[in-house]
Parts: C-alpha cells; structure tokens; sequence
C-alpha cells in the first residue's frame, strides 16, 4: 500500500531489567491507510501497548527504542527528540487511553482543558479554541457539547468521558489516532456507541486508527486489517474478514476457536493449552511452539514470514491451509465450519 | 421440575448513603439534603433447581452482582427473603450479616484481589474447611492436594504464594477454595472477565467439567452473552435492579422478546460477522439513585409510550418458562 499514511517498520522497543533484556517488541512491521481503521490484537504480554507507546515516542528508561523506523508524513518520529516530538504529538498524532481519567484532569473543566489542548499547537484566541473544543465535542456525539465544556470529568459517565478523551484526540485532526483499549472499561451498549462513531469519524475525516485490544469481536466488527501479535512479534496479518475467516497462523485459529459465542452451548471449548510465556525466559526460534498443536522440528528455529494473497503474512513454518477458494465477505456460517 | 434449590423470593436491597457528621447536623438544622437511597436491586424473584446453571446479564449499575451477593450471603436482602433449600441463606445482626450456610460459595471478578497475597495457598484453600469440621487439619494436606489437582493445578504447588501463579491459575485457587467447603451452590461473579481469552476457554471447560462431575448449581453473572449462552441452562437479563426478561437460554438467544435484550444484542460486536453497521442503543445508563418513573428501560426505548412512563410492567410469562417485563405484550404502550 503506498497511501499508508502511518508505516512501522521493524520496531524493537526493549527493556532493560534485572532478569536481562526483554524484547516487549521484536521486529514489529505494519501499515495504516487514510481513513483505515488497523485492529492490534493481542493477550496480556504480547506487546500491543508497548508498540502503540513506541509510536508516540511514550517509552522511558528503561525502555528503549532500539531498532526499526515509525514513518508519519515521510517524517521518521524514532529520530525526534524533546520539542520537535512535542510538535508531532497532539497535531499530527494522537493517543486514547484506556482510562480517560488518565488523559483528563480531575480539577480542571472539560472546556479549561480542551482550549490548552488546542492552543498547544495553534496560536488562536480563546474564544476560537473554544469554539473548536465545542465543534469536537459534537463531533463524536456528544448532546448539548456548549454545556459540557463547563462540566467537570467527574460529572460525565464514562461512556462520555471516553468520547472527551476521543474529542481531545480529533481536536488538530491528526493524520493517525492510537487507540489502546479504548473501549474495554465501557458496558457493551457504550461500547457499541463508540464504535459506531469511531467508523464514522474515520469515514468521513480520513483519520487512521490503530485500535490496540484483546478482544476480537471489536476487531472483526471495527477493523479493516488485522495484526496479531504474540510474544512481542506480529504473528498474522491481513484483511480483518480474510485473517477471522480462514487464520493462517495456530495461534490466530486457537484464539478465534476458544470464543465461546461461536460454539453449541456446552460443549466442551477448543483450548490453547498452557499460559502465554514470560518475555524474561522465551524458547527458542517460534514463540508459541510449546503451546502449539502444529509444532515440528523446524520450530525451535525462528519460522519465516509467509506471504499469501491479499497482502497476508504468517510468521509461522507450518501455516494453516486456506478454508475455500473466496475468502472476501464471508459469513458467520461459513466461518463456523472453518473452525 | 425438580424442586427448587434455591428460591429468590420478591426480593429487594437498598442501600442508603452514610452522611458524615456535617450532614447529619445540617439535616438537624433542616438544611440538609434528604439521605441518598440506590435501589440495586427491586423485587426480584427467581427459583433456580437443583442442578440448574442461571445466568444474569446486565450492565453496570443493573444488580447483578449485588443479587448474587445477597445469594451468597455476604448482603441480607432489605425487603423479601432467599431460601436455600427452604432455610434462609443469611441473616442480620444489628449491622453484620451472619450467613447461615456453607453450602453456597462465592467465586469473584478478581483472582489478585481474592487471594491472600501474604498465605500460601494450600493454606488458603484449607483454611475454610478445617474451621467448619469438613476435614480434619491433620488430613487438611491431602484434601488440598487433592482439589488442587482436581482444578488443573499441580498438587506440589500448594506451599506456594499467589504472586507465583497467572491470572488463570489464581481462579482455579479461587474454585478450588469454593469447593472444598463441598458446596451445592456456586455464585460466579464475572469468574472470566479478567482472563484472556485462550485462558478463559480452559475457565469455563473446568467449570463445565466440574459442574457434571459434582452435579453443582450455579448463578452464574457475566457482562458477556457469549459466555452466559456457553454455560447457563436458563438467562435473566437484568437491568436497574429489575429482571427484564428470563428464559430458557436457546430460546432467548434465538428470540429475545424484551425491546432491550434485543438492543443489547445488536449492540454486542461478534467474531465471525465481519464489519457490521452499529446499531446501538441510544442514551446512557441511567443512575440508579434516580431510576427513570414506570418501566426503567423506557427514556431508551425506541417502542416506548405513555404507559411505560407511568406504569411499571410486572415479570409476564409470554410463554412456556418464558418471562418478560414489557407492556408491548400485555395490551400495548398507550
């Protein structure tokens, strides 16, 4: 894709501890087109975070950027340093937390804050910054948004909050917003909200979003790619319907076969077996081997990424065999037979 | 029907704020406010039968977790009463809660926050049956070994501390701690929420095995349809402190009658859908201190009268062990 606004190119972040070096990210690769929504799944430990902060430039001691590029607008942000950061940060690219308390402050109004967040980047008045503060509050869909701007965060729900946190992200219209869970604290008819206006905004503003989560539900109703990452690598990647429709990688398909949704009720839920492992102690070559129905003899070697049609890839030696022949628009009965 | 195990009968709870000091002179003065009262949970009533798994779904704020902590006994119900096996599961004592019965067993959210951090967890697991003479404490380090390995664990683990075990396997301390009390009844409160999801799977097939194995009966809460069709025999869909709707689980999935069970389904994002137009339901949660007048779901409602504003609408059966609390089915929302 040439028209990715965001490119990640072989990142490694690490951390220095006392058990030694932990690779959190190791080699991570992917790209966001305009007005793309990209899925970064992942259980605890993988890395999803940890690569959304190193795209931000939000790693501290002792963890470290060690290796690989994050182009945004042919800009390589891994090289800013301090202010030229700051520039960046905010304007051209934003970030939502999960916790909105982490990104609004408790005694501060809604209207205080989201007026400094705009004239951060922008010499304006205050009456235009407010003005702008109010046009994003409506934006995500929030009623009476001139009221709001006087309210306090704790005077919101957390559905609101989020949609804040959200407006404050849009407030300079970046190029690329990363989310990080933005909608795993949330109840499930808040979180559908969210996700509606999230498709919307990215439709019709051409904003990214790289959407960090654990939860492949919202990936496959939200995203237009997928990446999945297990033990600080990206292990699949690929259309979002194509990757939930015929996984190609073990542990994408043991991922996808343990939603309980997708199965006869009680029946007995086909498992990954054993814990994701600790980043202190990997095994060698192939990360999931020890946990992997499909493992052979090549896995204790580092297993090669695999390209397949539609701009997948595989970081795997023995890949899954394609299900059928037409793997766009697929429904949720032809995936079922697929697992 | 096998006779019920448990019986939930009209039962409510109601919790009131505390005012500090300043307030309770300020009410004194007449200048105060009145004190807060939430309504967690309004005139439910729910029989589960021996053998039976209930589940309970709802968002915050609907009772869920306070109902199920009145079934184990941690909270006495305000108005109303719950039997288990016709005796009354707890008690008050002036200001505590004397539970009557160690034939129900909790298992909560957080398996960080439900362990002792500083007991080693064959103590833990052994600290509940040996006060109540279910095992003797000499013969307590067989029992424990026994459930550890009962639970997926290995029995050698038992000398270790909580921080030495992941997410998944402090839950199965959690179950094994649950049953060594040897109980009837389980009451899960969010028992996988916490958990990934490759963990979750080995969750609910230990409590899937388990429960035919011990022939347990079980409430189980979940915020997550998915998981509650997985393992219940029967669902009730809660929401601000009211069942709205009770079914037997295949057909509530496949036919949900009450206008929110429908909105929250379409609500839920499914693997296996693809991309999907959102449809969500429109407007907040409201507080449970102030619960909206007549049937609680109607400010969000898109099939909403004039009668659900004034009227509330009682649990109706709609048809065989089907319930809902809808006007739209006894006679319209004039």
């Amino acid at each position: 894709m040439s028209d990715a606004v965001l490119r990640v190119k072989d990142l490694q972040t690490q951390f220095q501890t006392r058990a030694g070096v932990l690779k959190a990210v190791d080699g991570v690769s992917f790209e966001v087109g305009r007005g793309r929504i990209l899925g970064l799944v992942g259980e605890s430990g993988s890395g999803k975070s940890v690569t959304g902060y190193s795209i931000l430039g939000l790693i501290e001691p002792p963890g470290r950027i060690v290796g690989g590029e994050v182009i945004l607008n042919g800009k390589d942000l891994t090289r800013l340093k301090g202010e030229a950061m700051r520039q960046v940060r905010g304007a051209q690219i934003a970030m939502v937390f999960q916790d909105p308390m982490m990104t609004l402050n408790p005694v501060l109004k809604i209207g205080t804050q989201m007026i400094a967040a705009v004239r951060a980047h922008d010499n304006v008045s205050r009456k235009v910054a407010r003005g702008r503060a109010r046009d994003a509050l409506a934006k995500v869909g929030i009623p009476s948004p001139e009221e709001r701007l006087d309210a306090y965060p704790h005077q919101l729900s957390g559905g609101m909050r989020q949609r804040v946190a959200i407006a404050i992200a849009l407030l300079h219209s970046p190029a690329v917003i990363i989310a990080d869970e933005p909608t795993t604290a949330l109840d499930v008819s808040i979180q559908g909200q969210i996700l509606a206006e999230v498709r919307r905004l990215a439709d019709e503003t051409g904003t990214a979003f790289v959407w960090v989560t654990h939860d492949l539900a919202v990936v496959s109703s939200l995203a237009d790619d997928i990446c999945v990452m297990y033990a600080g690598r990206v292990v699949e990647s690929g259309p979002a319907a194509d990757v939930i429709a015929s996984p190609r990688h073990p542990y994408t398909a043991g991922l996808l076969a343990s939603v309980p949704a997708e199965h006869e009720p009680g029946t007995k839920l086909p498992q990954v077996p054993g814990s994701a492992p600790s980043l202190a102690n990997l095994p060698p070559g192939c990360a999931f081997a020890p946990r992997c129905a499909k493992a052979g003899p090549a896995c204790t070697t580092t297993p090669p990424v695999q390209h397949f049609e539609h701009g997948r890839t595989a970081l795997c030696h023995y890949p899954i065999e394609p299900v059928s022949c037409q793997p766009l628009s697929l429904t949720s009965t032809t995936y079922r037979s697929a697992s | 029907m096998p006779a019920a195990l448990l019986d939930i009968d009209h039962v409510s709870k109601r919790f009131v704020k505390q005012s500090n000091i300043g307030e309770r002179i300020a009410a004194l003065l007449g200048a105060g406010q009145k004190a807060e009262t939430v309504r967690a949970v309004t005139d439910v009533s729910l029989t589960v039968a021996k053998g039976e798994v209930v589940g309970l779904v709802g968002e915050s704020g609907c009772g869920k977790s306070t109902l199920g902590r009145m079934v184990a006994g941690i909270y006495t119900p305000s108005d109303g009463k719950i039997l288990f096996d016709k005796v009354p599961v707890a008690r008050s004592q002036g200001r505590r809660t004397q539970k009557l019965t160690t034939r129900v067993q909790m298992i909560h959210q957080d398996p960080f926050a439900s362990l002792n951090p500083r007991i080693r967890i064959g103590d833990t697991v052994a600290e509940g049956p040996v006060a109540h003479s279910i095992v003797r404490s000499r013969e307590a380090d067989s029992y424990v070994a026994d459930l550890l390995g009962r639970v997926g664990l290995d029995p050698s683990y038992r000398r270790r501390f909580p921080h030495q075990f992941s997410g998944g396997q402090r839950q199965r301390i959690a179950i094994a701690r649950a049953l060594a009390m040897k109980p009837d009844l389980l009451v899960l409160d969010e028992p996988v929420a916490s958990l990934d999801v490759s963990i979750q799977a080995q969750v609910l097939n230990l409590f899937m095995d388990l429960r035919r194995d011990l022939d347990l009966t079980g409430i189980f809460i979940s915020h997550d349809l998915g998981v509650v069709r997985h393992v219940s025999d029967r669902v009730a869909i809660m929401y601000l402190g009211r069942i709205v709707e009770l079914a037997p689980t295949s057909e509530l999935y496949a036919n949900p009658n009450h206008p929110y069970t429908r909105a929250l389904f379409e609500s839920v994002p499914r693997v296996g859908v693809g991309r999907k137009d959102f449809r969500p339901i429109a407007g907040e949660i409201p507080s449970p201190l102030h619960p909206p007048s007549g049937c609680h779901f109607h400010p969000r409602c898109p099939f909403a009268g004039p009668r659900c504003k004034r009227e509330t609408p009682p649990l109706a059966a709609i048809g065989p062990g089907r319930f809902s609390a809808c006007h739209l089915n006894t006679g319209g929302t004039d």
